[in-house]
């Protein structure tokens, strides 16, 4: 690339200040802790599904577990690996937009969302088969009577779960492409890119959700 | 436009936020903090009117004890619209939306909050959440109570709690965004001299209200949303037929409305710390206590949800656990009445409108906050609550202190808002009016309360009557009292005198610039000074 | 007596404690808020703008008065909190000789059952001087027992029991009220508590009898939804022998011990894999919707008959011998 073409490149991704701020600088600050303070609340809105979790875990500790054995763990497992591929490959494409290496992190941004799309796929097959199992409370939900009351109970916080989070896995996919976008225009590169990392800041936090959300449904009553 | 432009502008003597861009869609579509503060008083003003006429509706039915006005079914809907409206959709924007929104970036130096858009789209999630509210009222009302407990708002209700959960579910992240973009102005945006413990008592509760908006609404909404789906898919985790615990739905009810009390009265604090020291001409006593004050009220306002549940059925230790909580939480507000007491000592005290509110405020909170403290004892809260003591004690803080603050703040900072006037004489006979009529409405509910009345009831035993009539009559003073501001607030845009730029002598940033003031808040760089710098003269 | 009169009145054993309380906690309150006004009325006029009053030497170090008016307020608000706390424990813990009534309560009436088997709807006959518990539960949403003469509220919430205790102190009649939001007639749930003399209570009780004591009732049920079948004598399924039961300690499939008190009984016979006892196989079937509120409060008292029948003395809550065949 000649030097002319260079300085337009970096000209067109130089950040644009908004009227409120004083300076670039101060624009990054407030969006990435604008990002924070959203991913706190995102904390508490899952929260009151943990902590239900757990109160009624308590409760039923055997009824959940036998419930947890009728989960896919081959599904959740590989769903697990999944995500969590996709968030190395979104910091790997955050990586690339700030050395301005533009083909790879669109690469690797699209990568992230057919992964995203992936986990929500194999979500799609596992409510099928739970389906087809009788175990979607509300929907002509059958289970063997001892302990049907708390495999229902373990379904109603399983959806609820799973469903929020698919939400915004859904969401995640939709901002990653539309940012993959706007990286392949060159809007984002060295000079600016705070946008790019507060949405791998996002998928982070769905990932870490998941890393929570995996070992508690899946996973009780497994070992032995 | 960047800062250089902004240094460059020749100010006009009316040139001001108002006359910019003129028409239904630049308003609609303005990113000004100011603009998006008006839009908010307007919808917040209408919501109050909504709430009161149910609130009309429900004092007149209790006339009679047999309550022959309404029949039961209206009126468990009246109180249940009353108390939806009245908390989600008028106190809990009602300060931070309004005068938060239009003095915070003007009281640190800024041009505009953090995130305008976000601005914007706050105030269309809370007109979208009124409109499903309205809806609900439409389609025929709800009947569950403001609190919606189960299993009765999930399995026995044939009302339309879907729909007025989806518009409090949307509302809430009205709040949630608000105070995101809060947190982040004060943080980021204060002008370069404006350190943390100079900034004004009023930012500071906006910045706590920030806080406990960001953390508590999500709550909320989610435990609405688990309402909803038990509801519409009877996924119930709050079933008591599968084992589901109902009181669960209260603990996690509770754990966010009961910060949702102190996002209704910090900002009112807030108000009031900025009106006394204008009106007695001395700084706050003890600024430092006040900040901490806040804080701890902030803080341990999270760990008391459980006073709400003494009789719920949750275990004795739990309920001893947040009875002692309770208390401590009460001593940070005794802090503040003390302190604003302290603060008109040596001063030299005038009497206009925001300090009568102000002062009513104080007496009001108080009497409200004392009998809060009776009901964290669990021994006292047992008769006494579910009564009309417990109404009494919530309409003390809720109405004698919020609201009073909120009308003191419209009418303190209504000059630089609009650049006009009121009435100092009629916006005075309000006050006392509202004052008097508030106090014969609420004090004889703390006596029935006592007597054994539960609340929630459309018919009464005709022992109570007596007291019933006098608390209506009040309510029908106070209904006047709150008519009258709209009338003379309004007359003053048409013929008010013009304010000037300080009509008060106040200090604070806000003052140094234009009533009203410009789109881009400064046309000159403020002076900033230690907070209430009453001992100095007006920069 | 007019309504107020039998509302106010002190009519229970805790009534006048908790009215010291209040009085005080008002005395107190009143006192700081008469203060406060006071000093605000005063400042108000004394340095009102324009007046000679002296307003010079303002306070240079306002720690030691910010310190003062922090700590009093919070020894005072503790001291409370521990006066609270200790009628607040009497309050919740019933004495171990009470009499158990039930009370099923259902949108919108009360149901009272004595455990003679004498049924009350919305009226409920104690006796004078004896400390009575009340186990309640709920048909369908929360409701609550409140009766403010006698100081006392218990919400009554569906799928468990609460109970709440009282001793009567006067003669006479005393309203009772719903005191959580229920529904359309939440209002109109009310009803009456009766205080007699013991003897004419007893003279009631006999006046009154049902199908048999409330034991004589659950043991029946017993038999007719085949209990006895797997818990029986000889019974062919290998299920725990319920003789005793009441008030023991329970060893749990997963490990843990609980105590065979009214809840876990209930859930026991609705949820019977919840807490499975030790050694046993999740073979037995949940009567959730086969049997009514009413009935399982009998199966409750016949099971208590039980563990009083055995040379073990029963742990908690037991039955007194006030029975009436």
């Amino acid at each position: 690339m000649n030097v002319l073409s260079q300085n337009v490149a970096l000209a067109a991704s130089a950040p644009m200040v908004s009227e409120q701020y004083d300076d670039a600088r101060q624009q990054r600050e407030a969006a990435t802790l604008g990002m924070w303070v959203f991913l706190a609340t995102e904390i508490l809105f899952f929260g009151v599904l943990f902590a239900s979790y757990t109160i009624l875990r308590v409760l039923y500790p055997q009824g959940f577990a036998v419930a947890s054995r009728h989960t896919d763990m081959l599904f959740g497992t590989i769903e697990t690996g999944v995500l969590l591929s996709s968030s190395c490959l979104i910091a790997l494409a955050v990586r690339a937009v700030k050395l301005d290496q533009h083909r790879v992190a669109v690469w690797l941004l699209s990568a992230t969302a057919m992964l995203g799309v992936t986990f929500l796929v194999m979500h799609g097959f596992e409510y099928y088969k739970e389906y087809t199992e009788h175990l979607i409370p509300g929907i002509d939900f059958k289970q063997p009577a001892p302990r049907a009351h708390a495999v229902e109970l373990f379904f109603c916080l399983y959806y609820c779960i799973t469903g929020f989070h698919s939400l915004h896995v859904t969401i995640g996919v939709i901002v990653i492409v539309v940012l993959a976008v706007r990286v392949k225009n060159a809007t984002f590169g060295s000079q600016r890119y705070t946008y790019p990392e507060l949405t791998a800041l996002y998928w982070h936090l769905v990932d870490i959700v998941w890393i929570f959300v995996y070992p508690l449904l899946y996973l009780v009553g497994r070992s032995g | 436009m960047s800062t250089s432009d902004a240094a460059l502008a020749i100010p006009s003597p009316s040139r001001s936020f108002w006359n910019g861009d003129y028409g239904l869609r630049a308003w609609l579509t303005t990113r000004d903090h100011k603009r998006i503060a008006i839009l908010y008083a307007l919808g917040i003003t209408g919501f109050f009117f909504l709430g009161g006429a149910a609130a009309t509706l429900i004092r007149v039915n209790l006339i009679e004890p047999t309550g022959s006005l309404l029949t039961a079914e209206t009126y468990n809907k009246a109180f249940t619209f009353h108390g939806v409206v009245m908390v989600w959709f008028f106190l809990i924007p009602s300060i931070p939306a309004t005068l938060g929104n239009f003095l915070l970036p003007l009281m640190i130096g800024a041009r505009d909050v953090a995130f305008p858009r976000l601005n914007l789209a706050s105030w269309y999630l809370y007109i979208c959440g009124g409109l499903f509210a309205v809806a609900s009222l439409l389609a025929g009302g709800v009947d569950t109570g403001w609190t919606f407990y189960t299993p009765f708002s999930t399995m026995f209700s044939n009302s339309n709690v879907f729909l007025v959960v989806i518009g409090v579910f949307v509302t809430g992240f009205a709040s949630i965004l608000t105070g995101l973009n809060f947190i982040v102005t004060i943080h980021t945006l204060r002008m370069p001299r404006m350190t943390w413990y100079r900034l004004p008592l009023f930012v500071w509760t906006m910045y706590a209200v920030s806080l406990v908006m960001v953390l508590a609404t999500p709550v909320l909404a989610m435990t609405l949303a688990l309402i909803a789906l038990e509801r519409l898919a009877h996924l119930g985790i709050f079933d008591p037929a599968l084992g589901g615990d109902p009181l669960l739905f209260q603990h996690l009810f509770w754990f966010y409305s009961h910060p949702a009390v102190y996002i209704m009265i910090l900002p009112a604090m807030g108000v009031v710390s900025e009106i006394i020291p204008c009106f007695v001409r001395r700084r706050i006593f003890g600024y430092r206590f006040m900040t901490y004050s806040i804080l701890a009220i902030t803080v341990i306002g999270f760990m008391v949800w459980g006073h709400h549940m003494f009789v719920a059925g949750q275990s004795m230790y739990a309920s001893l656990v947040f009875s002692i909580m309770s208390f401590i939480v009460a001593v940070p507000s005794a802090i503040k009445v003390f302190n604003w007491t302290a603060t008109l000592r040596k001063g030299a005290i005038t009497f206009e409108a925001p300090m009568l509110y102000a002062l009513g405020f104080i007496g009001l909170f108080m009497l409200g906050g004392l009998t809060g403290l009776m009901l964290a004892a669990p021994a006292l809260d047992i008769p006494l609550t579910d009564t009309y003591f417990v109404v009494a004690h919530f309409h003390y803080v809720m109405v004698g202190g919020s609201v009073m603050a909120y009308l003191g703040g419209i009418h303190y900072w209504w000059p630089k808002i609009t650049g006009k006037l009121y009435s100092e004489g009629w916006a005075r006979a309000a006050a006392i009016l509202m004052f008097f009529g508030f106090n014969l409405t609420f004090f004889p509910q703390y006596i029935l309360g006592y007597e054994g009345m539960p609340r929630r009831y459309h018919s009464y035993l005709p022992d109570f009557q007596v007291l019933n009539v006098l608390s209506s009559a009040g309510a029908s003073i106070l209904a006047l009292a709150y008519l009258l501001p709209v009338a003379y607030l309004l007359w003053s845009l048409r013929a008010g005198a013009a304010a000037g730029n300080n009509p008060w002598n106040a200090r604070g940033l806000e003052w140094q610039t234009t009533s009203p003031p410009p789109k881009e808040n400064f046309l000159s760089e403020p002076i900033v000074r230690e907070a209430y710098a009453y001992d100095e003269p007006a920069p | 007596m007019s309504g107020l009169g039998r509302l106010l009145t002190d009519a229970s054993s805790l009534a006048p404690q908790v009215d010291g309380l209040f009085w005080f906690m008002t005395a107190l309150c009143g006192a700081v808020a008469l203060g406060v006004i006071c000093a605000i009325v005063y400042y108000s006029i004394h340095y009102r703008s324009g007046s000679n009053a002296n307003r010079s030497g303002t306070l240079a170090n306002t720690l030691p008065v910010e310190l003062t008016w922090t700590l009093i307020p919070s020894v005072l608000f503790v001291g409370v909190f521990i006066w609270s706390l200790f009628l607040f424990v009497k309050m919740h813990t019933p004495p171990a000789d009470a009499q158990t009534i039930y009370i099923v309560a259902k949108q919108w009436m009360w149901k009272a059952q004595h455990a003679g088997g004498q049924r009350e709807i919305n009226t409920l006959h104690v006796p004078l001087g004896e400390p009575i518990r009340l186990t309640m539960t709920s048909e369908d949403v929360i409701h609550s027992f409140f009766v403010p003469a006698f100081r006392v509220k218990q919400d009554v919430l569906p799928g468990r029991y609460t109970q709440l205790w009282f001793m009567a102190t006067k003669l006479g009649s005393y309203p009772l009220f719903c005191a959580e939001y229920c529904g359309l007639d939440h209002s109109k749930m009310g009803g009456e508590i009766v205080v007699m003399r013991p003897a004419q209570f007893a003279l009631w009780l006999e006046g009154h009898l049902g199908a048999g004591t409330l034991a004589a009732q659950g043991a029946a049920l017993f038999r007719a939804h085949g209990c006895s079948g797997c818990h029986g004598a000889n019974a062919s399924i290998h299920a725990p022998d319920l003789d005793g039961l009441y008030g023991r300690s329970v060893q749990l499939a997963g490990g843990s011990q609980v105590i065979a008190d009214d809840r876990y009984i209930r859930d026991s016979i609705l949820l019977p894999d919840k807490e499975r006892v030790a050694g046993y196989e999740p073979l037995m079937p949940s009567f959730s919707g086969q049997l009514s509120e009413e009935d399982l409060l009998a199966l409750l008292a016949y099971l208590k008959s039980t563990s009083i029948a055995t040379s073990e003395p029963p742990a908690i809550g037991s039955e007194s011998t006030h029975e009436h065949e």
